[in-house]
Protein backbone atom coordinates (compact mmCIF):
# COMPACT_ATOMS: atom_id res chain seq x y z
CA UNK A 1 0.00 0.00 0.00
CA UNK A 2 0.97 3.23 -0.57
CA UNK A 3 -0.26 7.06 0.79
CA UNK A 4 -1.43 9.45 -1.34
CA UNK A 5 -2.08 13.13 -0.08
CA UNK A 6 -4.77 14.90 -1.62
CA UNK A 7 -4.74 18.66 -1.63
CA UNK A 8 -7.73 20.88 -1.05
CA UNK A 9 -8.79 21.26 -4.79
CA UNK A 10 -9.33 17.45 -5.12
CA UNK A 11 -11.06 16.95 -2.67
CA UNK A 12 -14.12 17.07 -4.34
CA UNK A 13 -13.34 14.40 -6.20
CA UNK A 14 -12.10 12.08 -3.46
CA UNK A 15 -15.62 12.19 -1.69
CA UNK A 16 -13.34 14.98 0.63
CA UNK A 17 -10.85 12.72 1.89
CA UNK A 18 -7.22 14.02 2.19
CA UNK A 19 -5.60 10.87 2.06
CA UNK A 20 -6.11 7.20 1.02
CA UNK A 21 -4.19 4.38 1.03
CA UNK A 22 -4.12 1.80 -2.60
CA UNK A 23 -1.81 -0.60 -3.95
CA UNK A 24 0.31 0.16 -6.64
CA UNK A 25 3.71 -0.55 -7.95
CA UNK A 26 4.29 2.51 -9.77
CA UNK A 27 2.70 5.86 -9.90
CA UNK A 28 0.83 5.12 -13.09
CA UNK A 29 -0.71 2.41 -11.71
CA UNK A 30 -1.23 4.91 -8.81
CA UNK A 31 -3.09 7.39 -10.92
CA UNK A 32 -5.33 4.23 -12.67
CA UNK A 33 -6.42 3.25 -9.02
CA UNK A 34 -7.43 6.70 -7.85
CA UNK A 35 -9.65 7.18 -11.32
CA UNK A 36 -11.31 4.01 -10.66
CA UNK A 37 -12.24 4.81 -6.97
CA UNK A 38 -12.68 8.88 -8.19
CA UNK A 39 -14.14 9.28 -11.52
CA UNK A 40 -13.01 12.27 -12.89
CA UNK A 41 -9.58 12.48 -10.61
CA UNK A 42 -7.17 11.80 -13.18
CA UNK A 43 -8.73 14.08 -15.62
CA UNK A 44 -8.31 16.82 -13.11
CA UNK A 45 -4.40 16.71 -13.11
CA UNK A 46 -3.58 15.20 -16.35
CA UNK A 47 -4.49 15.80 -20.24
CA UNK A 48 -5.99 14.16 -22.53
CA UNK A 49 -2.48 12.62 -23.46
CA UNK A 50 -2.00 11.25 -19.83
CA UNK A 51 0.86 13.43 -19.07
CA UNK A 52 0.59 15.40 -16.31
CA UNK A 53 -0.49 18.88 -16.55
CA UNK A 54 2.56 21.19 -16.36
CA UNK A 55 1.14 23.36 -13.42
CA UNK A 56 0.74 19.91 -11.18
CA UNK A 57 3.51 19.10 -9.38
CA UNK A 58 4.02 14.94 -7.84
CA UNK A 59 6.30 13.94 -4.90
CA UNK A 60 7.48 10.89 -3.69
CA UNK A 61 8.51 10.65 -0.68
CA UNK A 62 8.95 14.65 -1.27
CA UNK A 63 11.11 13.97 -4.21
CA UNK A 64 9.60 15.59 -7.58
CA UNK A 65 8.53 12.82 -10.00
CA UNK A 66 10.70 14.68 -13.16
CA UNK A 67 13.75 14.28 -11.08
CA UNK A 68 12.90 10.08 -10.97
CA UNK A 69 10.91 8.24 -13.80
CA UNK A 70 8.14 10.28 -14.37
CA UNK A 71 4.84 8.70 -14.08
CA UNK A 72 6.81 5.16 -14.41
CA UNK A 73 8.91 5.76 -11.11
CA UNK A 74 7.99 2.61 -9.20
CA UNK A 75 6.40 2.91 -5.96
CA UNK A 76 7.17 0.44 -2.56
CA UNK A 77 4.84 -0.26 0.43
CA UNK A 78 4.61 2.84 2.89
CA UNK A 79 5.76 5.22 0.22
CA UNK A 80 4.07 8.66 -0.04
CA UNK A 81 2.88 10.19 -2.88
CA UNK A 82 1.97 14.30 -2.66
CA UNK A 83 -0.18 15.82 -5.42
CA UNK A 84 0.62 19.70 -5.28
CA UNK A 85 -0.57 22.63 -7.36
CA UNK A 86 2.99 24.44 -8.66
CA UNK A 87 3.36 27.87 -6.99
CA UNK A 88 4.51 30.78 -7.40
CA UNK A 89 7.02 31.84 -5.00
CA UNK A 90 9.28 34.52 -3.32
CA UNK B 1 -16.41 49.04 -4.70
CA UNK B 2 -13.02 48.45 -6.68
CA UNK B 3 -12.85 47.16 -10.41
CA UNK B 4 -11.57 43.79 -9.86
CA UNK B 5 -14.51 41.71 -11.10
CA UNK B 6 -13.42 38.12 -10.95
CA UNK B 7 -10.36 35.26 -10.78
CA UNK B 8 -10.29 33.53 -13.92
CA UNK B 9 -8.16 30.33 -14.56
CA UNK B 10 -5.44 31.06 -16.92
CA UNK B 11 -5.39 27.98 -18.60
CA UNK B 12 -9.29 26.93 -18.94
CA UNK B 13 -10.98 30.53 -18.36
CA UNK B 14 -13.47 29.08 -15.96
CA UNK B 15 -14.60 32.33 -13.61
CA UNK B 16 -14.60 32.12 -10.04
CA UNK B 17 -16.09 35.16 -7.34
CA UNK B 18 -13.23 37.08 -5.61
CA UNK B 19 -12.40 34.72 -2.45
CA UNK B 20 -9.35 33.17 -0.76
CA UNK B 21 -9.15 30.60 -3.71
CA UNK B 22 -5.90 30.00 -5.46
CA UNK B 23 -6.46 26.81 -7.90
CA UNK B 24 -9.06 26.01 -10.76
CA UNK B 25 -10.91 22.63 -9.24
CA UNK B 26 -11.81 21.91 -12.83
CA UNK B 27 -8.42 21.49 -14.06
CA UNK B 28 -6.14 22.79 -11.40
CA UNK B 29 -4.48 25.79 -13.16
CA UNK B 30 -3.55 29.01 -11.18
CA UNK B 31 -6.01 31.65 -11.14
CA UNK B 32 -6.06 35.54 -12.01
CA UNK B 33 -7.34 38.17 -11.04
CA UNK B 34 -10.11 40.49 -14.06
CA UNK B 35 -11.19 43.54 -14.12
CA UNK B 36 -13.93 45.77 -15.78
CA UNK B 37 -11.55 47.45 -18.32
CA UNK B 38 -14.32 49.20 -19.87
CA UNK B 39 -15.46 50.92 -16.49
CA UNK B 40 -11.84 51.67 -15.79
CA UNK B 41 -11.44 53.36 -18.97
CA UNK B 42 -14.25 55.93 -18.69
CA UNK B 43 -13.11 56.53 -14.85
CA UNK B 44 -9.14 56.50 -15.00
CA UNK B 45 -7.17 59.25 -16.26
CA UNK B 46 -3.46 60.32 -15.84
CA UNK B 47 -4.10 63.23 -13.76
CA UNK B 48 -6.50 61.03 -10.67
CA UNK B 49 -3.58 58.57 -10.57
CA UNK B 50 -0.78 61.44 -10.79
CA UNK B 51 -3.20 63.38 -7.36
CA UNK B 52 -2.93 59.46 -5.36
CA UNK B 53 -0.24 59.34 -2.96
CA UNK B 54 3.30 58.73 -3.63
CA UNK B 55 3.08 54.88 -3.20
CA UNK B 56 1.67 52.03 -5.05
CA UNK B 57 -1.94 52.42 -3.69
CA UNK B 58 -1.79 55.62 -6.66
CA UNK B 59 -2.64 52.77 -8.73
CA UNK B 60 -5.52 51.37 -6.89
CA UNK B 61 -8.10 51.49 -9.31
CA UNK B 62 -6.12 48.89 -11.11
CA UNK B 63 -5.43 46.23 -7.37
CA UNK B 64 -8.26 43.82 -6.72
CA UNK B 65 -8.32 45.61 -2.91
CA UNK B 66 -11.52 47.60 -3.59
CA UNK B 67 -12.39 50.48 -0.67
CA UNK B 68 -11.46 48.76 2.26
CA UNK B 69 -8.70 49.54 4.64
CA UNK B 70 -5.24 48.66 3.23
CA UNK B 71 -1.98 47.81 5.45
CA UNK B 72 0.47 50.42 4.00
CA UNK B 73 3.94 50.84 4.96
CA UNK B 74 4.15 53.28 1.72
CA UNK B 75 5.65 51.32 -0.30
CA UNK B 76 6.29 51.84 -4.49
CA UNK B 77 6.76 54.68 -6.18
CA UNK B 78 10.67 54.34 -5.98
CA UNK B 79 13.02 56.28 -8.29
CA UNK B 80 13.84 55.85 -11.57
CA UNK B 81 16.85 56.77 -12.68
CA UNK B 82 18.32 57.45 -15.76
CA UNK B 83 21.88 55.37 -15.79
CA UNK B 84 24.06 57.84 -18.20
CA UNK B 85 27.47 56.11 -16.36
CA UNK B 86 26.51 52.62 -17.07
CA UNK B 87 24.90 53.70 -20.49
CA UNK B 88 28.20 55.02 -21.96
CA UNK B 89 29.77 52.00 -20.87
CA UNK B 90 27.43 49.99 -22.65
CA UNK B 91 26.85 51.80 -25.43
CA UNK B 92 23.06 52.54 -24.38
CA UNK B 93 21.98 56.20 -24.46
CA UNK B 94 18.15 55.62 -23.07
CA UNK B 95 19.31 52.94 -20.42
CA UNK B 96 17.19 53.83 -16.72
CA UNK B 97 17.55 51.93 -13.42
CA UNK B 98 14.65 51.19 -11.56
CA UNK B 99 15.41 51.02 -8.03
CA UNK B 100 13.03 49.05 -6.41
CA UNK B 101 15.83 48.40 -3.73
CA UNK B 102 14.44 51.43 -1.72
CA UNK B 103 10.93 49.83 -0.64
CA UNK B 104 10.22 50.02 2.98
CA UNK B 105 11.64 46.61 3.48
CA UNK B 106 14.46 47.14 0.50
CA UNK B 107 12.87 44.70 -2.11
CA UNK B 108 10.29 45.02 -4.42
CA UNK B 109 8.48 41.77 -2.34
CA UNK B 110 6.62 44.84 -0.67
CA UNK B 111 4.52 45.60 -3.42
CA UNK B 112 2.89 42.57 -3.78
CA UNK B 113 2.52 41.86 0.16
CA UNK B 114 1.03 45.21 0.58
CA UNK B 115 -1.59 43.55 -1.36
CA UNK B 116 -1.71 40.30 0.07
CA UNK B 117 -2.04 41.94 3.43
CA UNK B 118 -4.76 44.29 2.73
CA UNK B 119 -7.13 41.36 1.05
CA UNK B 120 -5.80 39.00 4.70
CA UNK B 121 -7.55 41.39 6.61
CA UNK B 122 -10.24 42.04 4.21
CA UNK B 123 -10.85 37.87 4.39
CA UNK B 124 -10.88 37.83 8.15
CA UNK B 125 -6.92 35.99 8.55
CA UNK B 126 -5.55 36.43 11.62
CA UNK B 127 -1.85 35.13 10.86
CA UNK B 128 -0.23 36.04 7.55
CA UNK B 129 2.56 33.32 6.24
CA UNK B 130 4.66 32.67 3.43
CA UNK B 131 7.52 30.49 1.80
CA UNK B 132 10.71 32.33 0.76
CA UNK B 133 13.96 32.72 -0.47
CA UNK B 134 14.57 36.13 2.24
CA UNK B 135 12.71 39.00 0.88
CA UNK B 136 9.41 38.12 1.00
CA UNK B 137 9.71 37.09 4.66
CA UNK B 138 10.90 40.53 5.41
CA UNK B 139 8.39 42.29 3.92
CA UNK B 140 5.36 39.73 5.36
CA UNK B 141 6.78 40.09 8.68
CA UNK B 142 6.97 43.78 8.56
CA UNK B 143 2.98 43.92 6.94
CA UNK B 144 2.43 41.29 9.90
CA UNK B 145 3.80 43.66 12.29
CA UNK B 146 1.88 47.24 10.70
CA UNK B 147 -1.00 45.00 10.52
CA UNK B 148 -1.21 43.38 13.81
CA UNK B 149 -1.53 40.20 12.58
CA UNK B 150 0.50 36.93 13.50
CA UNK B 151 3.04 35.68 11.08
CA UNK B 152 4.94 32.81 10.24
CA UNK B 153 7.89 32.78 7.69
CA UNK B 154 9.29 29.99 6.49
CA UNK B 155 12.93 30.09 4.86
CA UNK B 156 15.33 27.65 3.53
CA UNK B 157 17.98 27.14 6.78
CA UNK B 158 21.11 28.52 4.37
CA UNK B 159 19.96 31.80 3.77
CA UNK B 160 22.73 34.64 4.03
CA UNK B 161 23.02 36.66 7.42
CA UNK B 162 21.59 40.43 6.66
CA UNK B 163 18.05 38.39 5.32
CA UNK B 164 17.99 36.71 8.56
CA UNK B 165 18.38 39.47 10.85
CA UNK B 166 16.02 42.18 8.62
CA UNK B 167 12.75 39.63 8.89
CA UNK B 168 13.26 38.27 12.48
CA UNK B 169 13.50 41.79 13.91
CA UNK B 170 9.25 42.42 13.53
CA UNK B 171 8.89 39.75 15.81
CA UNK B 172 7.20 37.01 13.01
CA UNK B 173 8.22 33.16 14.15
CA UNK B 174 11.11 32.24 12.12
CA UNK B 175 11.00 28.71 10.78
CA UNK B 176 14.11 27.54 9.25
CA UNK B 177 14.00 24.44 7.27
CA UNK B 178 16.53 22.45 6.17
CA UNK B 179 16.21 22.26 2.45
CA UNK B 180 15.72 24.09 -0.83
CA UNK B 181 13.12 27.09 -1.50
CA UNK B 182 11.53 24.49 -3.38
CA UNK B 183 11.15 21.98 -0.59
CA UNK B 184 10.20 25.07 1.83
CA UNK B 185 7.28 25.70 -1.01
CA UNK B 186 6.07 22.40 -0.94
CA UNK B 187 5.95 21.98 2.74
CA UNK B 188 4.16 24.99 3.02
CA UNK B 189 1.93 23.96 0.58
CA UNK B 190 0.78 21.80 2.41
CA UNK B 191 0.62 23.49 5.55
CA UNK B 192 -1.68 26.07 3.66
CA UNK B 193 -4.22 22.94 3.46
CA UNK B 194 -4.51 22.46 7.11
CA UNK B 195 -3.97 25.61 8.90
CA UNK B 196 -6.45 28.73 8.01
CA UNK B 197 -3.35 31.07 7.64
CA UNK B 198 -2.94 33.60 4.66
CA UNK B 199 -0.11 32.45 3.02
CA UNK B 200 0.77 35.34 0.74
CA UNK B 201 2.50 33.11 -2.37
CA UNK B 202 -0.12 30.59 -2.10
CA UNK B 203 -3.95 31.14 -0.92
CA UNK B 204 -3.89 34.51 -1.80
CA UNK B 205 -1.22 34.05 -4.69
CA UNK B 206 -3.71 35.38 -7.38
CA UNK B 207 -3.93 39.21 -5.20
CA UNK B 208 -0.61 38.79 -3.76
CA UNK B 209 0.99 38.65 -7.64
CA UNK B 210 -0.82 42.06 -8.80
CA UNK B 211 1.00 44.19 -6.66
CA UNK B 212 3.92 43.45 -8.94
CA UNK B 213 2.15 45.28 -11.84
CA UNK B 214 2.53 48.53 -9.88
CA UNK B 215 6.55 48.20 -11.61
CA UNK B 216 5.24 47.78 -14.74
CA UNK B 217 2.92 50.89 -14.17
CA UNK B 218 5.22 53.40 -12.77
CA UNK B 219 7.63 52.94 -14.96
CA UNK B 220 5.50 54.09 -18.04
CA UNK B 221 4.31 57.07 -15.55
CA UNK B 222 8.06 57.70 -14.61
CA UNK B 223 8.69 57.69 -18.13
CA UNK B 224 6.18 60.58 -19.35
CA UNK B 225 2.96 57.98 -19.93
CA UNK B 226 5.18 55.69 -22.38
CA UNK B 227 6.19 52.02 -22.49
CA UNK B 228 9.73 51.33 -22.94
CA UNK B 229 11.44 49.49 -25.71
CA UNK B 230 12.69 46.54 -23.55
CA UNK B 231 13.10 45.51 -20.31
CA UNK B 232 15.71 43.24 -18.36
CA UNK B 233 13.49 41.61 -15.50
CA UNK B 234 15.25 39.22 -12.86
CA UNK B 235 13.43 35.83 -12.48
CA UNK B 236 12.98 33.46 -9.68
CA UNK B 237 9.04 31.97 -10.01
CA UNK B 238 8.60 34.43 -13.08
CA UNK B 239 5.42 35.99 -11.50
CA UNK B 240 7.42 39.41 -11.15
CA UNK B 241 8.37 39.07 -14.62
CA UNK B 242 4.52 38.20 -16.06
CA UNK B 243 3.48 41.24 -13.80
CA UNK B 244 5.58 43.55 -14.82
CA UNK B 245 4.27 43.29 -18.63
CA UNK B 246 0.78 42.95 -17.82
CA UNK B 247 1.20 46.16 -16.23
CA UNK B 248 2.20 47.73 -19.06
CA UNK B 249 -0.66 45.78 -21.18
CA UNK B 250 -3.26 47.00 -18.92
CA UNK B 251 -1.94 50.55 -19.25
CA UNK B 252 -2.43 50.43 -22.68
CA UNK B 253 -6.26 48.70 -22.40
CA UNK B 254 -7.44 51.55 -20.53
CA UNK B 255 -5.70 53.98 -22.99
CA UNK B 256 -3.63 55.54 -20.42
CA UNK B 257 -0.30 54.90 -22.82
CA UNK B 258 -0.04 54.08 -26.23
CA UNK B 259 0.29 50.16 -26.95
CA UNK B 260 3.54 48.76 -28.08
CA UNK B 261 5.39 45.85 -27.99
CA UNK B 262 7.92 45.79 -25.11
CA UNK B 263 10.34 43.54 -26.03
CA UNK B 264 10.93 41.17 -22.27
CA UNK B 265 13.95 40.17 -21.30
CA UNK B 266 14.63 37.48 -18.81
CA UNK B 267 17.78 37.41 -16.16
CA UNK B 268 18.64 34.10 -14.36
CA UNK B 269 21.68 33.16 -12.65
CA UNK B 270 22.86 30.44 -14.47
CA UNK B 271 22.93 27.80 -11.16
CA UNK B 272 19.46 28.40 -11.01
CA UNK B 273 18.56 28.83 -15.02
CA UNK B 274 15.48 26.75 -16.48
CA UNK B 275 13.94 29.39 -17.62
CA UNK B 276 17.36 30.27 -19.66
CA UNK B 277 17.72 26.52 -20.27
CA UNK B 278 14.53 26.44 -21.94
CA UNK B 279 15.58 29.18 -23.73
CA UNK B 280 18.29 28.02 -25.26
CA UNK B 281 16.88 24.85 -26.51
CA UNK B 282 13.80 27.43 -28.01
CA UNK B 283 11.45 25.94 -26.42
CA UNK B 284 8.28 26.61 -23.73
CA UNK B 285 8.91 23.54 -21.37
CA UNK B 286 10.43 23.91 -18.34
CA UNK B 287 12.42 21.02 -16.91
CA UNK B 288 13.30 21.94 -12.87
CA UNK B 289 17.14 22.04 -11.28
CA UNK B 290 18.34 21.88 -8.36
CA UNK B 291 19.82 25.42 -7.61
CA UNK B 292 23.31 26.16 -6.82
CA UNK B 293 24.37 29.87 -7.02
CA UNK B 294 24.89 33.24 -4.67
CA UNK B 295 21.99 34.68 -6.16
CA UNK B 296 20.03 32.97 -3.15
CA UNK B 297 16.85 34.66 -3.86
CA UNK B 298 16.54 33.46 -7.69
CA UNK B 299 17.24 29.69 -6.34
CA UNK B 300 13.57 28.42 -7.13
CA UNK B 301 14.18 25.42 -9.35
CA UNK B 302 10.55 24.53 -10.70
CA UNK B 303 9.70 27.98 -11.54
CA UNK B 304 5.64 27.97 -11.47
CA UNK B 305 5.19 30.89 -13.65
CA UNK B 306 8.24 29.55 -16.46
CA UNK B 307 5.74 28.34 -18.87
CA UNK B 308 4.75 32.21 -18.90
CA UNK B 309 7.59 33.94 -18.82
CA UNK B 310 8.76 31.84 -22.08
CA UNK B 311 5.49 32.66 -23.86
CA UNK B 312 6.38 36.81 -22.84
CA UNK B 313 10.10 36.14 -24.52
CA UNK B 314 8.73 34.49 -27.23
CA UNK B 315 5.82 36.82 -28.33
CA UNK B 316 7.74 39.87 -27.61
CA UNK B 317 11.14 38.82 -29.49
CA UNK B 318 12.88 39.28 -26.19
CA UNK B 319 15.34 36.23 -24.72
CA UNK B 320 16.46 34.53 -21.75
CA UNK B 321 20.17 34.70 -20.68
CA UNK B 322 21.63 32.70 -17.79
CA UNK B 323 24.61 34.40 -15.99
CA UNK B 324 27.84 33.16 -13.82
CA UNK B 325 28.24 34.00 -9.96
CA UNK B 326 31.15 35.73 -11.05
CA UNK B 327 29.23 37.75 -13.41
CA UNK B 328 26.92 38.40 -10.95
CA UNK B 329 29.42 39.88 -8.55
CA UNK B 330 31.04 41.93 -11.19
CA UNK B 331 27.04 43.17 -11.90
CA UNK B 332 26.48 44.35 -8.24
CA UNK B 333 29.97 46.18 -8.49
CA UNK B 334 29.62 47.30 -11.46
CA UNK B 335 26.02 49.30 -10.86
CA UNK B 336 27.64 50.76 -7.29
CA UNK B 337 30.85 52.29 -9.17
CA UNK B 338 28.92 53.75 -11.69
CA UNK B 339 25.61 54.70 -10.55
CA UNK B 340 25.50 54.47 -6.97
CA UNK B 341 23.25 51.62 -6.32
CA UNK B 342 24.20 48.84 -4.11
CA UNK B 343 22.20 45.95 -4.93
CA UNK B 344 21.79 42.17 -3.84
CA UNK B 345 22.66 39.46 -5.83
CA UNK B 346 19.72 39.28 -8.06
CA UNK B 347 20.26 42.81 -8.89
CA UNK B 348 24.06 41.84 -10.00
CA UNK B 349 22.37 39.16 -12.07
CA UNK B 350 20.25 41.68 -13.73
CA UNK B 351 22.80 44.41 -14.30
CA UNK B 352 25.18 41.26 -15.27
CA UNK B 353 22.45 39.96 -18.16
CA UNK B 354 21.94 43.59 -19.56
CA UNK B 355 26.06 43.60 -20.05
CA UNK B 356 25.74 40.78 -22.33
CA UNK B 357 22.69 41.97 -23.92
CA UNK B 358 23.99 45.05 -24.43
CA UNK B 359 27.43 43.47 -25.63
CA UNK B 360 25.68 41.22 -28.13
CA UNK B 361 23.71 44.01 -30.07
CA UNK B 362 20.35 43.49 -28.64
CA UNK B 363 19.31 46.82 -28.39
CA UNK B 364 19.90 50.06 -30.78
CA UNK B 365 21.85 52.62 -28.82
CA UNK B 366 18.42 54.67 -28.43
CA UNK B 367 16.42 53.02 -26.80
CA UNK B 368 14.59 53.19 -24.12
CA UNK B 369 15.80 50.14 -21.68
CA UNK B 370 15.32 49.92 -17.96
CA UNK B 371 16.60 47.32 -15.77
CA UNK B 372 14.64 46.22 -12.72
CA UNK B 373 16.65 46.36 -9.27
CA UNK B 374 15.07 44.29 -7.55
CA UNK B 375 16.51 44.18 -4.20
CA UNK B 376 19.40 45.76 -1.64
CA UNK B 377 22.75 45.15 -1.18
CA UNK B 378 22.57 45.27 2.45
CA UNK B 379 21.19 42.02 2.79
CA UNK B 380 23.84 40.16 0.60
CA UNK B 381 26.92 41.54 2.12
CA UNK B 382 28.62 38.20 1.80
CA UNK B 383 28.49 38.20 -1.86
CA UNK B 384 31.19 41.18 -2.33
CA UNK B 385 32.62 41.77 0.59
CA UNK B 386 35.36 39.39 -0.01
CA UNK B 387 36.15 41.25 -3.40
CA UNK B 388 36.64 44.55 -1.65
CA UNK B 389 39.75 46.07 0.02
CA UNK B 390 39.74 47.68 3.01
CA UNK B 391 42.92 49.36 4.02
CA UNK B 392 44.24 49.40 7.51
CA UNK B 393 44.04 52.00 10.29
CA UNK B 394 46.50 54.82 10.15
CA UNK B 395 47.20 57.40 12.88
CA UNK B 396 45.16 60.69 12.48
CA UNK B 397 48.10 62.66 11.37
CA UNK B 398 48.46 63.98 7.87
CA UNK B 399 51.91 62.42 7.72
CA UNK B 400 50.34 59.05 8.03
CA UNK B 401 47.61 59.69 5.75
CA UNK B 402 50.43 61.01 3.41
CA UNK B 403 52.94 57.92 4.22
CA UNK B 404 49.54 55.49 3.18
CA UNK B 405 48.14 57.01 0.21
CA UNK B 406 50.47 60.02 -1.27
CA UNK B 407 51.94 57.43 -3.98
CA UNK B 408 48.48 56.22 -5.10
CA UNK B 409 46.65 60.05 -4.80
CA UNK B 410 47.15 60.03 -9.08
CA UNK B 411 45.98 56.67 -9.93
CA UNK B 412 42.85 57.39 -7.88
CA UNK B 413 42.12 60.84 -9.54
CA UNK B 414 43.28 59.25 -13.16
CA UNK B 415 39.76 56.40 -12.68
CA UNK B 416 37.72 59.47 -12.66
Amino acid sequence: MVTVRIPTPLRTVSGGQSEVKIPAGTLRQCLEELEARFPGFKARICEDSGNVRRFVNIFVNGEDIRFLSGLDTPLNPGDEVTIIPSMAGG
Amino acid sequence: MGFARSLRCRECGTEYPLDARYVCTECFGPLEVTYDLDALRRVLTRDRIERGPHSLWRYRDLLPVGDGPTVDLHAGFTPLIKAENLGRKLGLRNLYIKNDAVNPTYSFKDRPVAVAASKALEFGFDTLACASTGNLAASVAAHAARAGLNCFVFIPADLEAGKVVNMAVYGATLVPVRGSYDQVNRLCTELADRHGWAFVNINLRPYYAEGSKTLGFEVAEQLGWRAPDACVVPVASGALFTKVAKGLQELASVGLVEPRTVRMYAAQAAGSGPVADAFARRSLEVRPVKPNTIAKSLAIGDPADGYYVLKLIYETGGAAVGVSDDEVVAGIKLLAETEGIFTETAGGVTIATLKRLAEGGAFRPDEVVVAFITGNGLKTQEAVAGTLTVPDAIEPTVAAFEAAFGRTLPAVSARR
